[in-house]
């Protein structure tokens, strides 16, 4: 992998990134080990877990939430703070 | 015309950073360092400079505090001394790398326990791989002089790495001295404002101290390393303009009596003045001895020291620190690996002394110097590592 990319003698000092916004290209769904899944029956709908998510990895919608698994880590903190016990931390098996 | 004040050490590092339109310092008092802070703080009071002086709550937020005033594009100065260098420790290595110029000035005082204020180079040693330039100076003069020209060293460019100026604790942090200093246009002069390469900028975002795993760390540490590496070059050219401009010329090693010495001694900071004296004196009773002063301690000084001792028949170095367990102190280290990298085999030995402030007096320099020639006659070192000053 990394010798496909660029060497110390042509990026920028300091692991300094010019372009803002970056972290949208890195893609860290691969570090999870549990997946949360989402029981919409008993979502109420009270969006804690938007609201707790650490990385934004919870999509708000009109009555429920989405999970973006290209960036959700499975911490499992939606999980615990829901109320409902609406979400289930189900294992990844790859 | 320059003018000469009666100046402590630390005294003259105050007055070098008044004089260098420095805009943020943020510090925390601490023994020997405190006069700097003192002193500073009062420029700042009366006016007599711009600078945002921010009082923090420790070490690890003052160097937390300059990075920040760094990144901004900020010309910045600390300083500090023994448990506070070691409080700053991880982010004296997150200022070089994020390739922050600070300025610091560390007056060296050993580290704890048992708890003790005085002079050794414990603190420096304890940090000294974390990626900044490091010089060690004798006297309030080099002090002085050196504070002067690390921000433009550190600020150069082709470095920017952060830079130490050691001086010693007490001996010359509270000591009065006669420093010639420059006057406040020519130093102004001399020093310019900084210009910054990247900074922090609403306008022109970019992330700074992003994570870095397997696949960019490296890289950004091997960019580090070619920084240190193509140091010399602007310390030396800022080397040439201090002596343009003021008669005093610096470098990489100091030297004394060198060109036919037989034994010599390797040491930083004050103890190089004594040695020079008593290197004078036995020169007198026609004893061929010499001093070899470091005054840029990282880089190391390889070619320079390879060049210093290259008549030599033997050598002492002065270690004012010990790396318990390793086979030499640190500085003694450095040397052997230069002059081992050049396939050089000199008979020498280390000499452990002064720790805790523990004086090192003519006469013991006189003993070691003895102790060298001795050495250079039998071409047999008894001792690898000498403790002097200990009682037993």
């Amino acid at each position: 992998m990394s010798e496909s990319k660029p060497g110390w003698k042509s990026i920028p000092i300091a692991g300094i990134l010019l372009e803002p916004g970056s972290a949208m290209k890195y893609k860290t769904g691969s570090w999870r080990a549990f997946r949360p899944v989402i029981d919409e029956e008993k979502c109420i709908g009270c969006f804690l877990c938007w609201i707790y998510c650490p990385d934004g990895a919870v999509i708000r919608e009109e009555k429920s939430v989405k999970i973006n698994y290209d960036y959700c880590k499975g911490c499992g903190i939606c999980a615990n703070e829901c109320p409902a016990k609406a979400i289930t931390m189900v294992e990844e098996k790859r | 015309m320059s003018k000469v004040l009666g100046l402590t050490g630390d005294g003259a590092v105050a007055y070098a950073v008044k004089q260098c339109n420095v805009d943020v310092v943020a510090a925390y008092p601490i023994t020997p360092q405190t006069l700097i802070v003192e002193e500073f703080s009062e420029y700042v009071h009366n006016g007599e400079v711009h600078t945002e002086f921010v009082c923090v709550e420790s070490e690890h937020s003052a160097m937390s505090a300059c990075i920040g005033a760094s990144l901004t594009g900020a010309r910045v100065f600390t300083a500090t001394a023994s448990q506070g260098l070691a409080l700053m420790h991880e982010i004296l290595y997150i200022a070089s790398s994020l390739r922050c110029p600070i300025v610091m000035g560390v007056v060296n005082r050993t580290l704890s326990a048992p708890i003790n204020i005085h002079c050794d180079h414990s603190d420096m040693m304890g940090s000294r791989d974390c990626g900044w330039i490091q010089v060690f100076v004798e006297n309030a003069q080099e002090a002085y002089d050196w504070v002067i020209q690390a921000f433009r060293i550190a600020e150069d460019p082709d470095v920017l790495l952060p830079v130490a100026v050691n001086l010693d604790g007490f001996i010359l942090s509270h000591s009065l001295e006669g420093v010639r200093v420059l006057d406040d246009e020519k130093a102004e002069k001399f020093v310019s404002m900084r210009k910054p390469v990247l900074t922090i900028n609403p306008d022109k975002p970019v992330t700074v101290g992003a994570i870095c795993f397997t696949d960019f760390y490296f890289e950004t540490k091997r960019q580090h390393v070619e920084a240190m590496d193509n140091s010399p070059k602007t310390i030396s050219k800022v080397n040439d303009e201090f002596a343009e401009l003021t008669g005093r010329r610096y470098g990489f090693v100091d030297t004394y009596e060198m060109e036919d010495a037989e034994a010599a001694i390797v040491c930083l900071g004050s103890t190089a003045g004594t040695a020079m004296a008593v290197a004078k004196s036995m020169r007198a009773k026609g004893k061929k001895v010499g001093v070899i002063k470091p005054w840029v301690y990282r880089p190391f000084p390889t070619e320079q020291i390879i060049k210093a001792t290259e008549n030599l028949k033997a050598l002492a170095v002065l270690d004012r620190a010990c790396s318990v367990g390793a086979p030499y102190g640190p500085l003694c280290s450095d040397v052997i690996a230069a002059l081992y990298r050049e396939g050089i085999k000199l008979n020498l030995f280390n000499v452990i002394y002064g720790l805790g402030g523990r004086d090192i007096r003519p006469t013991d320099l006189e003993a070691i110097f003895n102790e060298a020639l001795e050495v250079a006659k039998t071409e047999v070192v008894k001792e690898p590592v000498k403790f002097v000053g200990v009682r037993e």
